[in-house]
């Protein structure tokens, strides 16, 4: 049942190691070391902390369980991806109530990650959705947790990276809508500060928000960018037929290194800034362009050549108000990474997951190339971070220190109290876990 | 369609189990694990457009006289099967099963004697109702012997053999025969093996039975370029099967 010798996150740096995969995850997961899916979490929070850690790869176990469409309340194995459940449910008039930017996620990891979505601001995480876990414990005790069965689990494991237990079933409340299409509206904004006001605007009036910024723009266009907004459209809207099937292409060798360079970069994101004559557009969409428009190339993160990349994402609080995301923008253009992914949304207040990411505020996130210098990087953006009293999303880091994620998360003693109760040993750990909780490698 | 699948609850066979239901078409699972087959009948319930209810009973190829009770539970249960799908069988690596005689013997067993078996009550309730569908997947390990698969090969390759008679014999009777020769697909069988080129996906897989099975094609290849692959593989002479560790 073994699989590569090597296992490696979505920014593809690897580690030696191996993953089990079985439709069983209750034979599976006994005495395994961590839970993965899809292996979409772009840093280590998937990846075994030593290379003989049982790995259990959650992704075969996919059935539905059951659904009920009086209340929308659906009972997934923990394997089962986004896609699956779109492909099923969206043409019945049901969606996720919360969907992160791939579709290439398990149930289970949107669990771990407690993820967010472009809905942000009204419905908050994917977390607040869930109604009952079925976990497997670091004991090998089967469990259940709910918000009022074992409730202190239940809260560490939405957003615990896997580190409470193996999450083996979900139950979760699914949303209707009205249509398979979405209204979109799309706005070229000139600059950040206008930007966090079309945000705020936008939020009151839409369910769903998010912008594109061209993160390599400086002195007065700095934070320019696409704001886009959406809302399901009404059958009247856009009447009862389906959207077609996306068609999927893959890229289908690494790029040279030097591929993404400033130049690149910069001339990319001019393009991408002007893609749209107008200031502002308005139309029907399919929900594929407009949840993943990254899943629309398979591997792209071969883009980023053979030395991998990664993610930042930090939420600076509302607090903080719009200077200091402008001196964030700031900061990261000194820093001269190129990158053509600037990814900024207002969140909502944060949610009840002991280590889940979001607060009420303002969250960016950009792709990076692993360059030689990342980790002064990545040091300098935490300490911008931890001054403005914010926090990173772990499901995506690789490079944060643990005395910087200390200073940045004063929740973290409530979760490694919780997490002493039902793994005292630390027997479930990854290699963000010792990276950044301090767990024996 | 009115099928019964022996092995529907993981790796392709519950692939080819939703593609039918999804399509409307009425499934009956056989399994040996009735946890399993509970929960997979859950599954495909959910995937049914109207959420009709999927019915399942305990078959093991290992014990064949659970075959012609379970097929009757499945034609009562169905109101008349039309299908008979078999996703069923086991699989070991050549070392695993050279190290362990028993293994092998049960191997063989089940893959080639206990599935004739099951087939055989299959074809005769169809042959009494006028004919059908009868659906059984054997592999392309079965077409060449070949030193990594020598005995898993072998009892694909009688079962090959022994659906090319049926389909032979009994196709001017109305009874459709499709041998399904997979490649290599990722499922669980596969996980510990290292993906050639044109592995599959079981999704793919599936689409491609169900539409052979549909234009009752005899032959199926999944993924269809293992047809060529295996045309290739068939013509080499033998001095080259000796050196070659495919």
């Amino acid at each position: 049942m073994s699989s590569t010798t090597t296992l490696e996150g979505w920014g593809r740096l690897a580690v030696p190691g191996r993953e089990l995969l079985s439709s069983d995850l209750e034979t599976l997961t006994r005495g395994a070391r961590l839970s993965r899916g899809l292996g979409r979490s772009y840093g280590d929070s998937s990846l075994p902390a030593r290379e003989d850690d049982k790995i259990a790869g959650t992704r075969l176990a996919d059935r539905i369980l059951a659904f009920d469409p009086a209340t929308g309340v659906l009972q997934v194995e923990a394997g089962v991806s986004l896609a699956e459940l779109n492909r099923i449910f969206i043409p019945r008039g049901w969606f996720t109530p919360v969907s992160p930017g791939t579709k290439y996620v398990t149930a289970g990891g949107m669990v771990a990650s407690d993820v967010h979505g472009k809905n942000h601001h009204r419905d908050g995480c994917f977390g607040a959705h869930v109604q009952k876990l079925r976990v497997r414990l670091a004991s090998d005790d089967l469990v259940e947790c709910s918000p009022t069965e074992s409730p202190d689990l239940f809260y560490a494991t939405i957003g615990g990276m896997g580190l409470l237990g193996h999450i083996l079933e979900v139950e979760l409340v699914m949303k209707r809508i009205p249509s398979a299409w979405i209204c979109m509206e799309s706005e070229r904004v000139a600059n950040i500060d206008e930007f966090l006001t079309a945000l705020d605007r936008t939020a009151a009036t839409s369910p769903m928000t998010m912008g594109w910024i061209d993160c390599l723009s400086r002195g007065k266009k700095i934070g320019r960018g696409l704001l886009m907004a959406g809302d399901w459209a009404t059958v009247e809207q856009a009447g009862t037929a389906q959207p077609k099937p996306p068609t999927e292409r893959s890229l289908p060798v690494q790029l040279p290194n030097w591929a993404l360079n400033p130049w690149s970069a910069r001339a990319f994101n001019a393009l991408y800034y002007r893609k749209q004559l107008r200031q502002r557009i308005e139309r029907t969409v399919s929900p594929e362009p407009f949840f993943y428009p990254l899943d629309a190339i398979l591997h792209w993160n071969r883009a980023y050549g053979s030395r991998g990349m990664t993610q930042y994402q930090c939420v600076i609080p509302r607090a903080a108000g719009a200077p200091a995301v402008r001196e964030f923008l700031t900061v990261l253009a000194s820093l001269g990474c190129a990158s053509p992914l600037c990814v900024i949304k207002d969140c909502g207040p944060q949610g009840k997951g002991m280590l889940s990411f979001p607060l009420e505020g303002t969250s960016i996130a950009i792709d990076i190339a692993v360059i030689p210098e990342i980790q002064r990087v990545i040091d300098r953006l935490n300490e911008f971070v931890i001054a403005a009293g914010g926090r990173i999303y772990m499901t995506k880091d690789r490079f944060t220190r643990a005395d910087h994620f200390r200073a940045m998360e004063p929740r973290l003693d409530g979760f490694l109290a919780v997490r002493a109760k039902y793994d005292p040993a630390r027997r479930l750990r990854s290699a963000q876990s010792v990276r950044l909780l301090g767990d024996a490698a | 369609m009115k099928a019964v699948v022996l092995g529907g609850t993981s790796g392709m066979g519950r692939e080819v189990a939703r593609t039918l239901v999804e399509r409307g078409d009425a499934v009956f699972l056989l399994g040996r694990d009735t946890a399993e087959l509970a929960r997979s009948a859950a599954d495909l319930k959910v995937h049914h457009p109207r959420q009709e209810a999927t019915g399942f009973t305990s078959c093991d190829l290992e014990h064949p006289a659970s075959f012609a009770s379970a097929l009757d539970r499945a034609d009562e249960a169905l109101g008349g099967f039309d299908t008979v799908i078999v996703t069923a069988g086991m699989f070991a690596s050549q070392e695993a099963l050279e190290a362990d005689i028993e293994l092998a013997q049960r191997l063989v067993t089940v893959n080639f004697a206990n599935t004739v078996v099951f087939c055989e009550h299959a074809r005769k309730r169809l042959l009494a109702r006028g004919g059908g569908r009868l659906v059984v997947f054997s592999s392309v390990a079965g077409e060449r012997g070949r030193k990594p698969v020598a005995i898993y090969g072998a009892s694909k390759a009688g079962l090959s053999t022994y659906l090319e008679a049926l389909d032979h014999k009994f196709s001017s009777a109305g009874l459709a025969v499709t041998c399904v020769k997979p490649g290599f697909v990722r499922t669980e069988m596969t996980a510990g093996l290292r993906p050639p080129p044109f592995a599959g996906e079981p999704r793919e897989v599936a689409a491609l039975v169900v539409r052979a099975m549909d234009r009752k094609q005899p032959v199926v290849y999944a993924p269809r370029m293992w047809a060529l692959v295996m045309l290739v593989i068939r013509s080499l002479p033998r001095f080259i099967m000796r050196r070659i560790n495919f």
